[in-house]
């Protein structure tokens, strides 16, 4: 199962969801997974699926090690322990650190995006819009201007931005419009996983509105499977079908979103939930 | 005919794990059965485990105990066991669920919150899409909500129009099994008429329906049969 080669090929033009049988199984399976700085536990024997088409969303309190998860599934943190499997979309499932690093890299700028919580990390500033959502397409080799130019500005509506933006630089662009041209960075080359990490944090109350409701859309539309990193519970019962609870580095709680909170189990989740003050 | 609801034994206790491990127990020994083409009303005080009992059946709580098993055209789930893709399987093919109250998703017109659940199962047909809000917009005009409101997030919507989206969100997709929480509550006379007529309508088409209703009128319309819940107090 595990080859080290991995190469890109595009998805099918034409209808945005992409059916993937399911008997194709878990589309993300990590087990086992461990990452130690130093003395210090970050994560202790994490294990979880994800299916094609899922979003699963990771809470906990700071320091609870969902960064450090988040970094480990996602190929930029190699765990000290345990397995990441991803099952491509034409050569069966992957061991993601048995991996040669070129295909891990081409894997992580195609098949999959990475929402930072700080849109400036996950944009070039020093570019236009239209440029940083074209950067990927032209990572894979597309050199045709007119087609990239495009590409860029459907990008850029579909994340509701007016395309007439699309010469300026982000520099100039409010922190919830930064957030959607970054998301429109990491789907061009629609990817079928993507890692978000506390993505609608640092925003206005009215920002995170539009920006989850897009997530919502966007995730739907197209068949994302999708892990958010978030401390928001209510961003959690908006966008995700599953939860996992994290506490000192370990899973203690995984199950249907609204299951976990509304009928926690674990003592932590249960002092996570009856924490939040109800607006 | 195996019935669509089977419950056996069931009890549901919960433990209070920030009070000192405290147990409340709610639910204990809950034997039901629930076949289409019936409506089973819920009977009791509050805190006799109405929608205690309800939430079990839609795996948004865990029982402590016992079984509940959902049959839909020859498949059945053990929902006390079952994985969580199974049980979202089974909310998507087999069961709706109305509470009293809407939980409104920002931005979203009323329209489109209650055509979701049918474009949902169109995954990107446009014919079915535009179908979905066609139905949706029927359902509005039957609920008498005003054609002003259709494009406008529910959010700030009275508490009776609130209602009436949600219901017609639960209702808008025939699903064989309906679990009703109060849905009336806050409904004038004429929409609550409008609300029993519908759910009528699903049971005669052969849905399960389990209902919490405390208004009296409401129960007489819709009953098939009614279970006194004080006798599974736990």
């Amino acid at each position: 199962m595990n080859t080290a080669q991995w190469r890109y090929v595009p998805p099918p033009e034409g209808n945005d969801v992409e059916s993937i049988a399911a008997e194709a199984g878990p589309i993300l399976r990590a087990s086992g997974l461990a990452k130690r700085y130093g003395a210090r536990v970050a994560i202790e024997d994490v294990a979880f699926d994800l299916w094609p088409g899922e979003v699963l969303a990771v809470v906990g309190e700071s320091g609870s090690g969902k960064t450090t998860l988040l970094n480990c599934i996602s190929a930029r943190l190699k765990p000290d322990a345990g397995q990441v499997e991803f099952l491509t979309r034409h050569e069966g499932v992957v061991d993601i650190y048995g991996l040669s690093e070129a295909s891990r890299r081409l894997l992580a700028r195609t098949d999959w995006g990475y929402v930072h919580q700080n849109p400036a990390e996950g944009l070039r500033m020093d570019v236009s819009a239209g440029a940083n959502v074209g950067e990927r397409l032209m990572s894979l080799g597309e050199r045709h201007y007119g087609r990239i130019r495009s590409q860029a500005a459907q990008w850029l509506a579909r994340v509701e931005m007016d395309a007439s933006r699309i010469d300026e630089s982000p520099v100039a662009f409010s922190g919830g419009m930064r957030q959607r041209l970054q998301i429109a960075r990491n789907l061009v080359t629609r990817p079928r996983l993507v890692f978000m990490d506390e993505p609608t944090s640092g925003l206005d109350v009215s920002v995170q509105a539009r920006l989850l409701d897009l997530l919502r859309t966007l995730t739907h539309h197209l068949g994302l499977a999708c892990v958010i990193v978030t401390h928001d519970l209510a961003v959690a019962r908006l966008l995700a079908q599953r939860m996992l609870v994290m506490k000192d580095g370990r899973v203690v709680e995984l199950g249907l979103t609204d299951q976990v909170l509304d009928d926690p189990q674990h003592p932590y989740t249960q002092l996570l939930v009856s924490s939040v003050l109800q607006p | 005919m195996t019935p669509a609801i089977r419950i056996r034994d069931l009890g549901k206790t919960f433990v209070l794990h920030n009070q000192g491990a405290a147990e409340l127990p709610v639910l204990r020994g809950v034997d039901l059965d629930v076949h289409g083409g019936e409506c089973v009303v819920l009977d009791g005080p509050s805190g006799a485990g109405k929608s205690t009992l309800l939430r079990c059946i839609y795996a948004n709580y865990r029982a402590s105990r016992g079984s509940i098993v959902v049959h839909d055209r020859g498949q059945s789930v053990e929902v006390t066991q079952a994985s969580a893709r199974e049980l979202l399987a089974m909310r998507f093919r087999s069961m709706g669920y109305v509470s009293q109250f809407l939980r409104a998703i920002p931005r979203v017109a009323a329209v489109d919150i209650v055509a979701e659940p049918l474009v949902e199962r169109a995954a990107g047909d446009i014919d079915a899409v535009g179908e979905a809000r066609h139905t949706a917009e029927q359902m509005l005009l039957r609920l008498r909500i005003p054609m002003r409101l259709w494009s406008v997030p529910p959010a700030t919507f009275s508490g009776g129009e609130q209602q009436r989206i949600n219901i017609a969100r639960g209702l808008i997709r025939r699903k064989p099994i309906l679990l009703l929480d109060e849905p009336t509550a806050s409904l004038d006379a004429g929409n609550r008429l409008t609300v029993i007529s519908m759910i009528n309508e699903a049971r005669q088409a052969g849905a399960a329906v389990v209902g919490i209703f405390h208004d009296q009128s409401v129960r007489d319309a819709l009953a098939t049969r009614i279970v006194d819940m004080t006798e599974f107090a736990a």
